[in-house]
């Protein structure tokens, strides 16, 4: 599976306060969290995202709170992929909980500019920037990931997995 | 296999002999936790699952504290769905404002004898890695996995590498366990243990009560660690032969020791001689700084209450400096038992007369403004001394506004001077 789209470029420690912040954790729903994703350090975000676009950023993203209203805030506004340098442990979990595709790759976190499009491949694991036309190696999702992001998250995996 | 304390109670609950770092295991679980903001989407899922009853009623713990007293209509309806639920599935550890057992979950869990040395504990809040002070393994997850452990009572962990944090000496006056804590993390940075637990050991453990322990753990996730755990010694028997004497006399709880030759990826030795009262500035908690450096910074707000600061210890400590003493006209101070117990102990013990005649607002326990929610949220430009645990961008309100991160003794003597500052200055 490949996904394309524009950079987003983020830097270290975003936490999940200003992925989605507490004031709006009133309401879980997708549809509502979308609308203040990023607000605190990224105003425009929420209007100049576009379905397919990826977010890049630095070290320990994802830091702070348990809140899984992070990974589906963003989510949800469409982001296909979210690659840093690595990523705090619960919000990593909740991504693949959720079903927000995650890759870690500090070359491409480094390297890659705001604006720039960018194509990645889950099966190889390679990042593509077109705009700069280099090339990064990540490690691939293993099959049981891929399968959990097919089916929209841990839920839809079970439930799949339940079925068969 | 030599292995560390973490790895040991991780090795046991999931039936194994030995558990290697960088192991994928399936845990039992002992105790299930969730919130009034991460319940709600975890019963969601939860109905997804189509599972009709949580594994154990007495093992799943639902507490409101986030918002609450309700702030808010939308608010309100989280906590009713929560109530609905807990009501459903008659979960015993569900209370209602005001009981003697209700609070904020990380002070109440320990402080009601229900976490004990041994237990593996998640719960959907960073802060549940709080219970390693009692020698247990607790970590934060998010609202699905809380949902599929209300169901199951086991979830998937990776074996973490461990930091080990070897402490000696005594603290100088004042200086608490958010000093150190700070201070770790203003050495090792927000992703310092990323992944990994955090280890403490050492004859300098004696220095920090059960109360300092917990404060310590607290804020292990804000270095990135997956948990922080101290050995169990007779401290701990003695705090758990008050909070759970039943239970403290069967011997039905398990204590863990590290393995002597046990693997740690890094080593910090700390003297508390050397550690000063701390702060951390705008707008990460590793941005540590002395106390004494930063008196320059006027405030408009103290925050003196939270999971992190907010237990019998602190309000008494907040107690004892502001008695006889004015709050700064220009400031706020906002003190916030952190469980209906501690409130009530305070009350007891005149601390709560000592501060309101100080002219603080005392609240009902809340997790309130420490994630900006309600009971202090600040205004574009406005700066706060808090003793709560993040200090990140907009944390307690305008995305403009500040939080400085301290423990008690320099938020208490903040809120008389009107700036940052210490229990020698007053």
């Amino acid at each position: 599976m490949k996904v394309c789209g524009k950079v987003f470029k983020y830097g270290d420690n975003i936490d999940t306060d200003v992925i989605i912040p507490a004031r709006h954790l009133t309401s879980a729903d997708p549809e509502h969290l979308k609308e203040h994703c990023m607000e605190d350090i990224d105003k425009s975000f929420k209007d100049r995202v576009n379905s397919g676009d990826i977010m890049v950023a630095g070290k320990n993203f994802g830091c702070g709170s348990s809140r899984e209203h992070a990974p589906v805030a963003i989510k949800a506004s469409g982001i296909s992929l979210v690659i840093a340098s690595d990523f705090a442990r619960i919000f990593y979990r909740n991504s693949i909980n959720v079903g927000l595709p995650i890759l870690e790759c500090p070359g491409a976190a480094d390297r890659i500019n705001d604006g720039d499009e960018v194509e990645a491949d889950f099966d190889t694991g390679v990042i593509t920037d077109k705009t700069t036309g280099e090339s990064f190696n990540s490690k691939p999702f293993p099959e049981f990931i891929k399968n959990i992001m097919a089916n929209g998250g841990l839920v839809g995996y079970t439930g799949s997995q339940l079925n068969d | 296999m030599p292995m560390t304390m973490t790895q040991k109670i991780l090795a046991d609950h999931a039936g194994l002999d030995s558990a290697a770092p960088g192991d994928l295991i399936e845990a039992k679980l002992d105790y299930v936790l969730g919130n009034d903001v991460t319940t709600p989407p975890a019963i969601k899922v939860f109905e997804k699952l189509g599972v009709k009853d949580v594994f154990d009623k007495d093992r799943v713990l639902l507490i409101q504290d986030h918002f609450t007293p309700n702030k808010d209509i939308k608010s309100a309806e989280l906590n009713k769905t929560m109530r609905c639920f807990a009501r459903e599935h008659e979960i015993t550890h569900y209370y209602e404002l005001g009981r003697k057992e209700m609070g904020i979950e990380h002070v109440i869990l320990p402080d009601n004898g229900i976490v004990l040395p041994g237990d593996l504990v998640i719960g959907a809040d960073s802060h549940t890695c709080t219970y390693g002070a009692l020698g247990s393994f607790s970590t934060g997850v998010g609202s699905t996995d809380l949902a599929c452990a209300m169901a199951r009572g086991v979830t998937w962990f990776k074996v973490p590498e461990a930091i080990k944090i070897n402490l000696t000496g005594r603290f100088k006056k004042y200086v608490t366990g958010k000093d150190l804590i700070l201070s770790i993390i203003g050495m090792i940075g927000v992703d310092g243990a990323l992944y990994k637990s955090l280890e403490f050991d050492g004859e300098g453990i004696k220095a920090l009560s059960m109360d300092g322990r917990l404060t310590v753990c607290n804020m292990a996730i804000e270095c990135g660690a997956k948990n922080g755990i101290f050995p169990v010694d007779n401290y701990t028997l003695k705090y758990i032969s008050r909070t759970n004497p039943e239970r403290f006399i069967k011997s039905d709880y398990k204590v863990y020791t590290a393995d002597e030759d046990a693997e740690y990826s890094q080593m910090l030795d700390i003297n508390l001689d050397d550690i000063d009262l701390t702060v951390a500035l705008p707008h990460l908690p590793s941005n540590t700084r002395k106390a004494s450096e930063c008196k320059d910074l006027k405030i408009d707000q103290v925050v003196i209450g939270s999971c992190t600061n907010g237990r019998l210890e602190d309000i008494g400590a907040a107690a004892t400096i502001l008695k006889g003493l004015k709050v700064h006209k220009d400031v706020r101070c906002i003190v916030i038992p952190g469980s209906q117990k501690v409130y009530r102990q305070a009350l007891d013990n005149g601390w709560l007369q000592d501060l309101d005649d100080a002219g603080c607002v005392i609240s009902t326990p809340t997790c309130g403004p420490c994630l900006g929610g309600h009971m202090g949220v600040l205004a574009k430009g406005e700066r706060c001394v808090s003793t709560t645990n993040r200090n990140f961008v907009g944390r307690m309100g305008d995305v403009e506004s500040e939080v400085i991160l301290s423990g008690v003794p320099v938020a208490a003597s903040s809120a008389v001077l009107g700036r940052v500052g210490t229990p020698d200055e007053l």
